[in-house]
């Protein structure tokens, strides 16, 4: 009989029956759930409506409010509301105020709240963000988590699992964003539907979890139910100290079943961009030279991240945002915003004419601080382009990483971070007269 | 269960931004959420469509966030039933958590027109083309599945099985 596979051995750990396959339907225990301010609310009310009264454990639950705080009207600040009362009336601990909340998928991680072994089940799609840590994180919906919440309970299919290696060198200007956008390029927007995506090889074992994060953060953009990356040193040096919980690595048994194995040399790979409106459109930014832009957001769940703040700033040192652009920063927390204030990054971005914005989703999904018009174009270190996301229905998004980003809002156009840290001169501070 | 509509037709990957934008999202209710049905995927949707129609799309529907709002804006525009190629996966689970009817039936695009008249017998997982007399099979829906339907999502069906007890 084959192994098992890291996403089975997981859920084994988790249901009633060890031997659990591909297939299966397994109904299992949940370490850990949560919503936002768009899916929490919903499911607030369909526990009342349920006739539910207490939730399974208060210290399993968070309710963050990261998406339209702060409160941008006050249909959101009544969402809000919902979810503080309801905190206070179960006696939830991890409900985050403004001044304390971060974009959910990169607070729960530094809170030490998402665990390695874990099984984690959030409102929100990219909730697979954890697989990083070698947790199975999935998505679910409002009905779902007021479910998990009375009981602590759910249900799943076992996915099957495809297996990626990643084999060379990564190049200079190229993270976990490029890895994920080159994955979801290969595989199509529903090339891993269903599936459990795992990452390895020698990239991944040299990879600082920030990228396995922007990684494994767009497993769901390849339609994966869970992206995953087997914890090693890396892993162990990240929770320790800040877990809240006792935690379990697995790893896939050597003879474990996939569906599919794919080996892919990444050592020539150039920096990627997805064009819109669908993020398996992923081209060389080469071929996205020249593309002029309006508007640039570095931050979200996939590349907020002190590593992703620091690279950006590197490029913005000493020079200027494009007349003509507007660029918006985004620190994912106020952890890593007080990180980037006390290294001198705030500085560097508020000099380049940038502006920084408290952590919300904000512009990602189009909900506040940074809409476009009708016929804008932004590039963005976010995760989606579809039609209409960030703003109007006939505005375009580019997705990339963070230098591709900052070296973009430079220039005006996208461009690669290389030309911009070859030549000194450009977008300097004396390089556009007003 | 069975229904009898018109159908409306979507390509592939209709994600949930196209079923319901974000920007309507700072609510829940129902009959806001449905006025905004399909709007960046075909503007005029709610206006044309009538209680009862179907929408029969490509693969992959209902891909992205997990927003229930998704098929919570379908159902309470009153759309029946959705066929697909195939479903994302938290759309999947969702519409039946809200009990919207959904069916995968593989190989269905191309053979259904807009305006088509068409029914579908959910338990049978069938599905007929009144416009051209064509039968179509899809995957029946698991017993389980279909009580949720009946119930009208997983809330009246834990209801009704509590009160049973």
């Amino acid at each position: 009989m084959a192994g098992k596979t890291l996403a089975e051995k997981i859920l084994a750990a988790h249901a009633d029956s060890s031997d659990v396959r591909a297939g299966q339907i397994v109904e299992v225990s949940v370490d850990f759930c949560f919503g936002n301010d768009i899916t929490a609310p919903l499911a607030i009310k369909t526990f009342k409506e349920a006739g539910f009264s207490k939730v399974f454990d208060p210290y399993r639950i968070a309710l963050i409010p990261d998406h339209f705080t702060p409160n941008k009207d006050i249909a959101s600040a009544m969402q809000v509301k919902a979810m503080r009362d309801f905190a206070r009336e179960q006696g939830i601990p991890y409900f985050y105020e403004v001044g304390r909340v971060g974009i959910e998928h990169a607070l729960l991680p530094e809170e030490g709240l998402v665990l390695p072994g874990e099984v984690i089940v959030g409102a929100d799609s990219h909730t697979c963000t954890y697989g990083a840590l070698g947790a199975f994180a999935t998505g679910v919906g409002s009905t779902d988590l007021a479910a998990i919440m009375a009981t602590g309970r759910t249900w799943f299919k076992v996915p099957s699992s495809i297996k990626v290696i990643f084999k060379g060198k990564l190049g200079p200007w190229l993270g976990g964003k490029d890895l994920i956008l080159y994955t979801i390029g290969k595989l199509g927007v529903e090339g891993a539907r269903y599936r459990a995506l795992e990452f390895a090889g020698e990239v991944i074992e040299n990879l600082s979890m920030a990228d396995r994060f922007s990684l494994c953060n767009m497993a769901i953009e390849a339609g994966a139910k869970v992206g995953l990356i087997a914890p090693d040193e890396i892993t162990k040096e990240y929770v320790k100290g800040i877990a809240k919980r006792p935690y379990y690595f697995y790893q896939s048994d050597p003879d474990a079943g996939y569906e599919a194995i794919y080996e892919w040399d990444v050592s020539s790979l150039e920096p990627l961009v997805a064009f819109p409106h669908i993020p398996e459109n992923v081209h060389p930014v080469s071929e996205a030279r020249n593309v002029v832009i309006d508007q640039v957001v570095i931050g979200s769940c996939t590349n907020g991240r002190i590593e992703d703040l620091r690279i950006a700033a590197m490029l913005f040192k000493g020079r200027r945002v494009h007349p003509r652009v507007r660029c918006l920063i985004f620190p994912a927390t106020p952890r890593i915003y007080r990180q980037a204030l006390e290294e001198g990054l705030l500085q560097i971005f508020v000099k380049a004419e940038a502006v920084v914005s408290p952590p919300t989703c904000g512009p990602c999904l189009g909900g506040h601080m940074g809409i476009l018009a009708k016929g804008e174009r932004a590039i963005a270190t976010t995760n989606r382009n579809f039609v209409g996301r960030m703003g109007h229905p006939e505005s375009e998004v580019f997705l990339s990483n963070p230098a591709v980003a900052a070296a973009s809002a430079i220039t005006g156009q996208i461009t690669h971070p290389g030309e911009i840290m070859d030549h000194p001169t450009v977008g300097g501070e004396h390089a556009f007269s007003r | 269960m069975r229904f009898r509509g018109r159908a409306w037709l979507f390509g592939d990957n209709i994600d949930t931004d196209a079923i319901i934008p974000a920007r309507y999202l700072n609510t829940s209710d129902p009959q806001e959420l449905a006025k905004h049905c399909m709007e960046d995927a075909d503007s005029n949707f709610v206006h044309r469509m009538r209680p009862g129609d179907i929408i029969v799309a490509g693969k992959n529907f209902g891909c992205g966030s997990s927003r229930e709002h998704a098929p919570i804006a379908i159902k309470a525009a009153g759309i029946s039933c959705v066929i697909a190629e195939s479903f994302a996966r938290i759309f999947y689970r969702n519409a039946f958590n809200m009990g919207l009817p959904i069916l995968e039936c593989p190989g269905i695009n191309g053979r259904i027109k807009e305006g088509d008249e068409i029914s579908v017998d959910l338990a049978k997982g069938l599905i007929e083309n009144h416009s051209t007399g064509e039968i179509f099979c899809a995957e029946p829906i698991p017993t389980f599945m279909q009580e949720l339907i009946e119930a009208g999502g997983l809330i009246p069906y834990i209801k009704k099985r509590m009160k049973a007890e």
